[in-house]
């Protein structure tokens, strides 16, 4: 509030009258439901319903398939956060150093940013065709068979590739214009005192670009867990299968195909749960990062 | 043209914190009032209160002859000069002078004529078209005060109008804000922390501390005449000496033979002196010693100790002294006596 | 006058780092360029040639017709879905989603920034709310408020429940915090009530962040794929990315699959958001970074 902020009393209600309708009709009133169908299991032909407690969460709890999903989420998450991250810190340190046509290099590093997740995925699909698909053929020349969509260990290189193919680009947009902020004065002084550019990296810009990578970090584990949706739809080109898959797209798999309502729900206020903790992690991380700047 | 008359204003924040305790004063048609003191010690808000940008507790509060507690902002017949000057950065010189005169539903020739006036009276008519990033911080302090002449109230208030100036540039504007407010005779409330800017522009002057009134009187009462120890050392740069005394069979003795009437009880009491109001005198019955000379040019200040305690001494350049023992003289009739356990003059 | 050819300017050592920073970022670009390149490689040459060879460092001939069969042939058996209808259905998603999102924020955050409001941190933390759950964990709750309400195959259905998340209205709430408090004041001063001040005043200091703001929701909006997916099943309302997943399973499903006409349509899903993110970089990359601060 602005200290001298306007009395008037309707405006501000009419003002805020939109927003608030829309999240009620859809963000509270579905996130309610979730919470609700979760306890309840519902018929698959949709006649009724019962209340069951926490079945749906015990049954989640023994299903050794969700337990398998969740496992691979982790691993998937944890490659495709390190590698889009490793990578966009690398070429945003290196396009940070040049001079002559660094805007060139940005463009070139970040246009990938405007590609929907599935478009990714499509893209994917042809590089991994398996009857002319270049990085197949690539494959093939070091002798590895590669089986998109149907080897479970292919279908799953090429969702993190893809996913990281696609991640790069924010991280290194935020990378960059977290060194583009590192004050010039900073850096004179690490020019004086330290020789080697890998110590001035290590002792100086590392720790100053410290609070823009756990920002990332929560960006990216928030991305690989629910962004790669389309991703992963489209690779494994709408046949689960055997293929892998995220705890996302098993909670579309099991409501939207399995109509499996209440078991789906849980699953969603699982997620929830998970999402809340990131997010409060995140808001500790950021208010550690006042104290950086 | 209007007087202003505050009675028993009160300022209580929604936390509990007192910004202003009742205050009353009134001020006369045309005069041009500073409010000074320390920053958090009330005088913004007495301001924002007296524009209306901020709401008054207790007390009434009238411009002119209107009481204007309720009264919006916009309809106090005020325009106010603000320390950023807060120009709207989208708007050209001449749309940001004109804009209040245009959501009074002024004609448009009327409001060209009169910002081509207030520009031509402030140096700004080859500036009309620019907008604020374009123009220098002096520029751009006249156009804030273009935007409250074309006003043409019957009362401007400045909060700290200058500090983002650089010294010299706040020198020149000092006078030029002066004389326009002499030339358009409009009562002015100007708020600032800076002693010389009160001191060099006011009429009268009102010191304020922690949200009371500390003084009110014209620039020479408030030098000469410090109602309190607060008041001595705020104004005037170096302060006015402040050193801790004896009162015995109502006598202040000062050092030396040198003494003053007091008419309080024995005990202790603080006097004060002006740096300018001792002088050196071979035959004087002081001793004092010289520890630092600071050189300014058109004078020189002497630090050094009496009894035991700090005192500044201010000579004309035509003085040579060098750092040692001396003999110093005190002009007995410029000693303020004050108590010490109130700080209010005896 | 100085003679030039007397004091030669010392020529800058080549160095090695210098020439390893090039070659990491031409490697990078590369990286992120060459998937494109095939894409596009492969709309400009017939389908038999694309799956006898693959891609070729050779452009072909067929950019024309393939552009005409992906615009105007529907792949589904309604014959709604040509590439031009879902450029429009793209393209209105895209924009109304834009807009609603800047209109509905900007309303919002005026309300919590500038009015005196009882009710406000209610309000702020019922909005605010909403940044914690992205609508993947709860689509299929969505879903069915959006059947219950008739929503679905609109476009009110496809654009209403997106903007049911906060992220305008926090980073327009960031941008009026950071407004001088006197320019309200002054502006009050002179006459202006709340709606003359946020027409006169607030709306024309935002335009650069309406403009990022316009940019980074365009993107987001246009390459929407879950909800989509979800609430349109009529392919006269398809979006050029919600038509992707129909383009993989047309080229499983064939003989002679059609590359030329899938990867044109494909690249009509990626150009214009790449092209807007590319021609307003500057004003991207600041909404993008400012906004997180």
């Amino acid at each position: 509030m602005k200290r001298a902020g306007f009395a008037t009393r309707w405006l501000p209600i009419l003002l805020l009258l939109p927003q608030l309708a829309i999240i009620a009709v859809f963000f509270y009133w579905p996130a309610a439901h979730a919470v609700q169908s979760s306890f309840y299991l519902e018929d698959p032909f949709g006649f009724g319903s019962s209340f069951v407690g926490f079945d749906n969460y015990t049954h989640l709890a023994g299903n050794s398939e969700y337990g398998r999903i969740a496992k691979f989420t982790l691993l998937f998450t944890v490659l495709v956060t390190f590698f889009s991250l490793a990578l966009a810190l690398l070429l945003a340190v290196k396009a940070d150093n040049v001079i002559r046509g660094a805007k060139a290099y940005r463009t070139l590093l970040m246009w990938v940013y405007a590609v929907a997740p599935p478009v990714a995925g499509f893209i994917g699909l042809l590089m991994f065709n398996q009857s002319w698909g270049p990085l197949a053929e690539l494959a093939k020349s070091i002798g590895w068979d590669f089986k998109l969509g149907v080897n479970f260990g292919d279908t799953a290189t090429a969702m993190v590739l893809v996913s990281v193919w696609k991640q790069v680009p924010v991280n290194f947009i935020f990378f960059l214009s977290g060194l583009q902020s590192i004050p010039k004065s900073v850096r004179e002084a690490a020019l004086i005192d330290a020789k080697s550019s890998f110590r001035r990296f290590w002792d100086v810009t590392f720790p100053l670009l410290a609070p823009t990578g756990f920002f990332l970090l929560i960006i990216n584990i928030t991305y690989a867990l629910f962004d790669t949706f389309g991703v992963v739809d489209v690779l494994v080109k709408g046949e689960p299968g055997n293929n892998p898959m995220t705890l996302v797209y098993k909670v579309y798999v099991d409501g939207f195909r399995g109509n499996d309502i209440g078991g789906s729900s849980a699953q969603s206020v699982i997620l929830m749960v998970l999402v809340l903790a990131l997010t409060v992690f995140q808001f500790r991380l950021v208010e550690r990062r006042i104290h950086y700047t | 043209m209007a007087q202003v008359s505050l009675k028993n204003i009160r300022k209580v924040y929604p936390n509990g914190y007192e910004a202003v305790v009742p205050t009353s004063f009134n001020i006369a048609d045309g005069e041009f009032v500073v409010l000074v003191g320390p920053s958090g010690c009330g005088k913004s808000t007495l301001l924002r209160m007296i524009a209306g940008l901020e709401d008054i507790t207790v007390g009434e509060l009238s411009i002119g002859d209107r009481n204007v507690n309720h009264v919006d902002p916009a309809d106090r017949d005020i325009a106010m000069v603000f320390q950023n000057y807060a120009l709207y950065p989208h708007m050209t010189v001449r749309k940001n002078i004109g804009y209040g005169l245009k959501n009074r539903k002024t004609a448009a020739s009327d409001i060209e004529a009169k910002v081509q006036d207030a520009a031509k009276m402030l140096n700004l008519t080859e500036f009309l078209d620019r907008k604020p990033s374009q123009l220098s911080g002096g520029q751009r302090q006249r156009v804030a005060m273009g935007r409250a002449v074309v006003r043409d109230p019957a009362l401007f208030l400045f909060d700290e109008p200058l500090s983002n100036l650089d010294a010299k540039l706040r020198h020149q504007m000092r006078i030029e804000i002066k004389a326009l407010q002499r030339r358009l005779g409009v009562t002015s409330i100007y708020v600032t922390h800076d002693q010389v800017e009160a001191m060099t522009m006011a009429d009268r002057i009102i010191v304020l501390n922690t949200g009371r009134i500390e003084q009110i009187g014209t620039p020479t009462e408030i030098y000469h005449r410090p109602a309190s120890t607060f008041v001595a050392s705020f104004m005037g740069a170096p302060p006015m000496n402040l050193l801790n005394a004896e009162s015995a069979d109502g006598r202040v003795h000062l050092g030396g033979d040198m003494s003053v009437a007091a008419s309080t009880a024995d005990g202790p009491v603080i006097w004060g002196i002006r740096p300018e109001d001792i002088e050196i005198d071979p035959t004087g019955d002081i001793p004092f010693t010289v520890d630092i000379v600071e050189e300014l040019g058109a004078h020189r200040l002497l630090h050094g100790q009496l009894n035991g305690q700090d005192l500044t001494i201010h000579v004309s350049k035509d003085v040579v002294v060098s750092a040692g023992p001396i003999r110093i003289s005190i002009n007995l009739d410029a000693v303020v006596l004050f108590n010490p356990e109130t700080g209010l003059a005896l | 006058m100085t003679d030039t050819t007397s004091t030669p300017i010392a020529k800058r050592p080549l160095k090695w780092t210098h020439v390893m920073d090039h070659l990491i970022l031409i490697l990078g670009a590369l990286f992120m360029l060459v998937p494109l390149l095939m894409v596009l490689q492969t709309t400009t040459t017939t389908d038999l040639e694309t799956i006898k060879n693959g891609p070729e460092f050779v452009i072909g001939d067929q950019f024309d017709d393939n552009f005409m069969s992906a615009m105007f042939q529907a792949s589904g058996f309604s014959g709604e879905n040509t590439g031009l209808r879902m450029l429009m259905n793209s393209l209105i998603l895209g924009i109304g989603f834009a807009l609603g999102k800047i209109v509905i924020g900007m309303m919002a955050a005026y309300a919590l920034v500038y009015f005196r409001l009882r009710f406000a941190t209610l309000a702020f933390w019922l909005i605010f709310t909403t940044l914690l759950l992205p609508l993947e964990v709860r689509i299929l709750p969505s879903y069915e408020v959006a059947q219950k309400l008739g929503l679905l195959n609109t476009y009110t259905g496809l654009i209403v429940p997106l903007i049911a998340s906060a992220t305008a209205t926090f980073f327009f709430r960031q941008f009026f915090r950071s407004v001088p408090e006197e320019l309200v004041e002054a502006a009050r001063i002179d006459g202006a009530g709340p709606v003359k001040f946020f027409i006169d005043i607030l709306v024309p200091l935002s335009q650069t962040m309406i403009a990022a703001m316009f940019i980074i929701m365009f993107v987001f909006g246009w390459n929407q794929y879950l909800w989509p997916t979800m609430v349109t099943t009529e392919e006269g309302m398809f979006t050029l990315v919600r038509g992707i997943k129909q383009l993989t399973q047309d080229l499983e499903g064939t003989n002679i699959p059609e590359y030329g006409r899938a990867n044109m349509l494909a690249l009509i899903a990626i150009l214009p958001p790449v092209l807007v993110v590319i021609f307003f970089q500057s004003w991207f990359v600041k909404g993008l970074t400012e906004s997180d601060k």
